[in-house]
């Protein structure tokens, strides 16, 4: 792992080893329960989930990349932590998400900032490498843009559905894409944020310390907030209902209806074996082949990759979309007739 | 297919993987990939794991394939059933087919065999003599058919080379055997992704799904220093040529596409696509678990090998992916078409006796343009 400096941590503080930090300067987390001075800290991290969970991004002390007191350098660090530990604490799963979402986007920023920082090198290499290191993409500077194989890029944005991320409408040379550093942040944030969100998750529990019950029980008052109802009406979406009929009627469905109606019928749950005879009336029926095919999409074969269901817009150019108004706007026939309330 | 065509079939091919092993390529890393074959008037057999060219060379003498198959993808377990399989990586696969390319050759030598009566006619939707619309279409590919597929070769290698680095060497150029090209890619950055990656890699090389901002033309705040230049790389200096021809005609032609605006900029940008952009299968590409005929065996729907091509522009598979025997056989041939093979014309026969080359009684058969007499 990549030496950091104290500014750093500030800026990455989930690439720090929260115990060791906090060892390092030589506090335990009791200390902060009891200590009225270091108490403040854990207001300071309630805060910070607080203003994560309503889906904005904390505020930190740090002034462009200094910290106008020496002091607070360590204090955004501590709150940090101390902001997981409340969380471990808490055990609230959305909580943790949307910290570590508000976390990434955070990080996000000053990832690009150090990556379009001219005057300082060491910045950008940081930056460079943290991209590197965490989510093993090379990314290399050329001229005014960032450069990273078109390998690489195609495993990163495969799941963006913006048009202009498909890898015709990027500038292509040479077996690498180019990238601004907007660009090229925001074509790791998933897994920045998956990363960030991982580290929590497998961080160990701490069990209760005292003084930090308050805030763990506004944290579990608050979670009840966030979580979803989602109602489902069971309805198909269009796309879907159409390909059933194809099929009911004897006719022929192109290859990528049956990915798609294949890849939504798993993704709802269904089996393998629920699924195979909706293709039975194809005129190229065949029991193994389908079988076989259906097996593959669903990761239980070959290379173990589950197929997700195409996007609307990957529809839309196979003619397959059949749109309604009952679509609204859905980037996914899966959202189809779900509304959250 | 009658007995007696079937065991001429078989005596031709084994005759040839008898005298030209050495034209079989054995994939690298032959161990790690699955193969399979298939016999005349039977279904595949697959998962086959093979360790070297003895172990080919025997499951042609003891099988007489009429098609031997051979995986992209590298296995831990090639022999396993496909759950099991542990896939490690793919080649990178492209298929450039005549019959994908729309030409207007295509009706001229394509014949219409009626599965109610097994009459043989021209293309057609009707069979002649029933009415049947129960029609299986054979096509005897014309010169036009390779030429207009080797252009949609040559464009492919370029893009690889050019916008992907890869190595020339690292590009395989194939005849199918029949009617097309497969083009292998070996070692490259894309060995390991999968077959949603290689889907977005079809859209890239045959233009698809590009956005008319990509090549300049916004929607608002239009400006004309955002069109691409002529020579600029990959799609936009292809785009450039295309579109404006030559760089003195570039300024006059960005008025114009300005003033039609950015929906019409969209018909453009499809345009372009449909002729510029490289016309490959692309559920060939995205398939990771496919296997592909083996370099080196022969095409059972025509006879023909599936070759190397080490020379693109020079290659005429009708007299280089021709290698069976010169003896002649008498045959009742029905081939409302001429064909070539070997730089000789033959047909059309209606419905006659005549005395041809093992090669060329061997493609009608193919073809089911004739029978053993
Ligand atoms: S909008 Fe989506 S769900 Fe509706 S028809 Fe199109 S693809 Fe299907
Ligand atoms: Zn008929
Ligand atoms: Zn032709």
């Amino acid at each position: 792992m990549i030496a950091l400096g104290q500014d750093e941590i500030a800026k990455y503080p989930f690439l720090a080893d929260a115990g060791q930090y906090l060892k390092d300067q030589g506090f335990s987390l009791e200390q902060f329960g009891t200590d009225p001075d270091l108490k403040q800290l854990i207001q300071k991290a309630y805060d910070r989930i607080l203003v994560a969970a309503d889906g904005k991004i904390y505020k930190s002390d740090l002034i462009g990349d200094h910290v106008s007191k020496e002091a607070a350098l360590p204090r955004e660090v501590f709150s940090f932590l101390l902001a997981i530990v409340l969380l471990k604490l808490c055990g609230m799963h959305t909580l943790i998400k949307r910290f570590a979402l508000a976390e990434a986007r955070r990080a996000e920023k000053y990832l690009e900032r150090d990556l379009s920082n001219i005057s300082d090198e060491s910045k950008k290499e940081l930056a460079i490498r943290v991209i590197d290191d965490l989510f093993s993409v090379q990314i290399e500077k050329q001229d005014d843009y960032f450069v990273i194989p078109v390998s690489d890029y195609l495993k990163h944005s495969i799941n963006f559905h913006e048009r202009e991320w498909k890898l015709i409408n990027r500038h292509v040379e040479n077996g690498l894409v180019f990238l601004t550093p907007h660009e090229t942040v925001r074509l790791i944030r998933k897994e920045l944020g998956t990363y960030i969100n991982s580290k929590i998750i497998n961080a160990k529990t701490p069990t209760m310390i005292p003084g930090f019950e308050d805030s763990v029980n506004k944290l579990s008052m608050l979670s009840k907030k966030f979580a979803t109802f989602t109602v489902t009406t069971g309805e198909y979406p269009p796309c879907i209902k159409h390909a059933i009929d194809v099929l009911e009627k004897g006719e022929n469905l192109p290859h990528s209806g049956r990915f798609m109606l294949a890849t939504f019928l798993l993704s709802k749950g269904q089996t393998v074996q629920q699924i195979a005879p909706l293709f039975k009336n194809a005129p190229d029926y065949n029991p193994r082949v389908t079988l076989y095919q259906l097996n593959h999409l669903a990761g239980t074969s070959g290379s173990g990759t589950q197929y997700s269901c195409p996007s609307c817009e990957k529809l839309k150019t196979q003619s397959l979309c059949f749109a309604t108004s009952e679509c609204d706007n859905i980037i996914n026939p899966l959202q189809f007739g779900k509304k959250r309330k | 297919m009658q007995d007696t065509d079937i065991k001429f079939l078989e005596d031709s091919f084994k005759k040839y993987y008898f005298e030209h092993f050495d034209l079989i390529h054995v994939p690298e890393r032959t161990s790690e990939r699955e193969f399979g074959f298939q016999k005349f008037n039977s279904g595949m057999t697959r998962h086959i794991q093979i360790k070297d060219d003895k172990e080919l060379h025997l499951l042609f003498m003891q099988n007489v394939p009429s098609d031997v198959y051979c995986s992209n993808a590298y296995y831990s377990f090639p022999n396993l059933p496909m759950n099991e399989k542990d896939w490690k990586e793919a080649d990178l696969i492209f298929d450039i087919d005549a019959k994908d390319l729309n030409l207007t050759c295509r009706a001229n030598h394509t014949v219409s065999i009626c599965y109610e009566c097994n009459e043989i006619s021209k293309d057609s939707n009707q069979c002649r003599k029933c009415n049947s619309t129960k029609l299986e279409k054979k096509s005897l590919p014309c010169k036009n058919c390779i030429d207009q597929s080797k252009i949609q070769v040559e464009r492919l290698s370029e893009i690889l080379t050019n916008d992907f680095a890869i190595d020339k060497e690292n590009i395989h150029v194939y005849f199918s055997g029949n009617e097309g090209f497969h083009v292998y890619v070996y070692n490259s950055q894309f060995q390991e992704i999968g077959s949603r990656e290689r889907s977005e890699l079809t859209d890239y090389i045959s233009l698809r799904g590009a956005i008319p901002e990509t090549f300049g033309m916004r929607k608002f705040k239009q400006d004309r220093a955002a069109f691409p230049d002529f020579n600029e790389k990959g799609w936009k200096g292809r785009f450039s040529k295309y579109v404006f021809g030559s760089k003195s005609k570039r300024s006059k032609i960005i008025t114009e596409l300005l003033a039609n605006g950015y929906s019409s900029f969209q018909k453009t940008l499809d345009d372009v696509s449909k002729n510029i952009g490289v016309k490959i299968d692309p559920n060939v590409t995205m398939d990771i678990h496919r296997i592909f005929r083996l370099p080196g065996s022969i095409n059972s729907k025509s006879g023909l090998t599936k070759i190397l091509c080490t020379d693109l522009t020079k290659f005429d598979p009708y007299s280089e992916a021709s290698f069976l025997s010169d003896e002649t056989i008498e045959v009742l041939a029905n081939s409302p078409i001429e064909f070539k093979l070997k730089n000789k014309k033959f047909g059309p026969y209606n419905n006659e006796k005549v005395t041809v080359p093992t090669f060329v009684a061997v493609y009608m058969i193919c073809k089911k343009l004739a029978k053993t007499a």
